[in-house]
């Protein structure tokens, strides 16, 4: 997409409806009146005063358990309950509500597909794919249930510069792949990956494709029924939502012949001695209480990105993107990894050389940013990319070039210090 | 200011008093740091490295043929912070009896210095690593 083409996202005004941005430091670690420059929205995004606000309504004025109370407060919570369903029906244009599952987050949402799909249909000899790129989420649960039902986990390789290595897709993806499980975007890398031929070509070979979309939901939203999706797992908390809240999308013939995940609470339809029968959908997924308020105040997450418009946020990260690139690799020895900008999202995961990813993290948090260190539980990734941890600074549609700017400095002021 | 060689625990206390700012702090566990002396590469086995830390760190200890035998420490890590902080370690039981280590009050002297406040929990849980391996060491070494 081109910048001038695209509408702009009026960033100084979305900050304000960000109270945590606004906020210096508690007095502590920081000097006084530092304001948080947050770079770790990979993690986990702030919340915007709408969220906050319709968790705290929900408490203050109608809670109550789901799908139980006759009287008006469950009455009330079950509607709200049900709003927010169709908000993410919305969202991932999916053709139901039965087919939204609330979860806790998405490696919950990817153990359910892996045990409740994989634990009912994968026979010895069926293989699953998966990607070197994976978080650990998208890999383990794979692992489990391959070890389990004696089929074999495959690895899709990827190029040098951090993009699908799609030239071994053809020798990898045959007529024993049994379900393809990628992520939409690397939450190391940044690289988005092309999700549409991905499903297709997993289709050709009569296999299945989850998509792990935690990353690249806060970006942009996918639409499952153009993409020819079967599964989709994201969570609240990076789509500027609360925690413990996620989602699982899976095709409605699918769901409906997987067994249930977990058992009890309101997953069944009838409990007998020696039996039980499950609920209709979503329900026979969503066993005992779901985390109501943060499922409600999803919706207000949702609609929130909807509001700001996906083209405007999509416009602004690339922008800071290119700019965040360009002034981190004007630092003599720091090494960005992952694709050419247009082939990914605004995650910059770096090293220097001589530096060690622990210490620039700390020196980092002492002018106020945040940004994050380690194998961000991609164990994998960084084997393949031969580095044992990196500094990840991620971008959201908060931040601005300011932040940006302030990253480089405090960069500067972390290798004055190592290097003494 | 001392070097990490001639200094004490408790001067190390009165310094990181001196200077309130966890900035200032975190520069002189830098310094300590670089002036760890480097562990032979040789002795950075899997056996020698601490679980339970974000960096890689690896420590060994050998007890001295005095007549009043001592454990003497060699610590390293890749990220010099860290190394400040073996250093820290280092101050508190080089030189000491296994005994003597084992009677050390090290939570009280992290807390003293601040690290409780400014270190990350995953940090601290390394430092507690660290600390584990230092004390089965000891342990084992006053067994015997």
């Amino acid at each position: 997409m081109s910048d001038s083409a695209a509408p702009l996202l009026d960033v100084a005004a979305v900050r304000r409806d960000f109270p945590i941005l606004n906020r210096p430091f508690e007095q502590g670690r920081h000097r006084k009146g530092t304001l948080p420059v947050f770079l770790d929205s990979a993690a986990s995004a702030q919340k915007p005063q709408c969220v906050i606000d319709r968790e705290r309504d929900v408490e203050e004025r109608y809670f109550a358990n789901a799908y139980r109370g006759v009287y008006w407060f469950g009455a009330k919570v079950d509607e709200e309950l049900e709003a927010s369903r169709d908000a993410v029906r919305r969202f991932l244009n999916a053709d139901s509500v039965d087919e939204i599952v609330f979860t806790s987050g998405t490696t919950m949402s990817l153990n359910l597909v892996a045990r409740a799909w994989g634990g009912k249909f994968l026979q010895p000899g069926d293989e699953v794919l998966i990607t070197e790129m994976e978080h650990h989420a998208n890999i383990v649960p794979w692992q489990l249930i391959c070890a389990e039902r004696g089929a074999t986990l495959r690895w899709l390789p990827i190029t040098d510069d951090g993009r699908l290595d799609l030239e071994c897709l053809d020798e990898l993806l045959t007529a024993r792949t049994k379900l393809f499980a990628v992520a939409a975007m690397s939450n190391v890398l940044g690289t988005v990956n092309p999700i549409d031929e991905l499903a297709r070509r997993a289709h050709d070979v009569g296999a299945l494709i989850c998509v792990d979309a935690a990353q690249s939901a806060p970006h942009g939203p996918l639409d499952v029924q153009c993409s020819g999706l079967d599964f989709v797992a994201f969570s609240g908390h990076k789509v500027f939502g609360p925690t413990g809240v996620g989602v699982c999308y899976g095709r409605r013939e699918l769901f409906d012949a997987m067994n249930p995940f977990l058992g009890g609470g309101h997953m069944i339809r009838r409990v007998f001695k020696n039996h039980s029968e499950w609920a209709e959908l979503p329900a026979k997924f969503e066993a005992g209480t779901l985390p109501i308020v943060q499922a409600i105040a999803l919706q207000s997450a949702v609609e929130y990105v909807e509001r700001l418009g996906h083209d405007a946020i999509a416009a602004h990260e690339q922008q800071l993107l290119r700019y965040a690139t360009e002034q981190l690799t004007s630092v003599p020895g720091l090494t960005v990894y992952g694709p050419a900008i247009e082939h990914k999202g605004a995650i910059c995961s770096f090293t220097i050389d001589g530096v060690s990813a622990e210490d620039l993290a700390n020196l980092l948090d002492i002018k106020g940013v945040c940004v994050r260190h380690g194998h961000h539980c991609t164990m994998p990734l960084h084997d393949r990319l031969g580095i044992s941890a990196s500094v990840r600074a991620s971008f959201s549609l908060y931040n601005t070039r300011e932040d940006v700017n302030r990253l480089v400095d405090a960069i500067q002021f972390a290798l004055e210090r190592l290097r003494g | 200011m001392s070097t990490a060689s001639t200094m004490t625990i408790d001067e190390l206390i009165e310094e990181f008093d001196d200077l309130g700012d966890w900035a200032d702090q975190c520069e002189v566990l830098i310094d300590m740091g670089r002036e760890l002396p480097p562990m032979d590469e040789s002795l950075k086995t899997e056996r020698t490295k601490v679980h339970g830390c974000q960096s890689n760190v690896w420590m060994v200890a050998a007890l001295s043929d005095d007549a009043r035998p001592v454990l003497e420490l060699i610590a390293d890590s890749d990220a010099m912070i860290v190394k400040g902080l073996l250093s820290v370690i280092l101050l508190a039981y080089s030189g000491r009896t296994p005994q003597e280590i084992l009677d050390v009050d090290i939570e009280g002297i992290f807390r003293r210095l601040g690290l409780d406040r400014h270190l990350s929990t995953a940090r601290r849980n390394g430092l507690a690593g660290m600390v584990k391996r230092v004390r089965q060491i000891a342990a084992e070494a006053a067994a015997a």
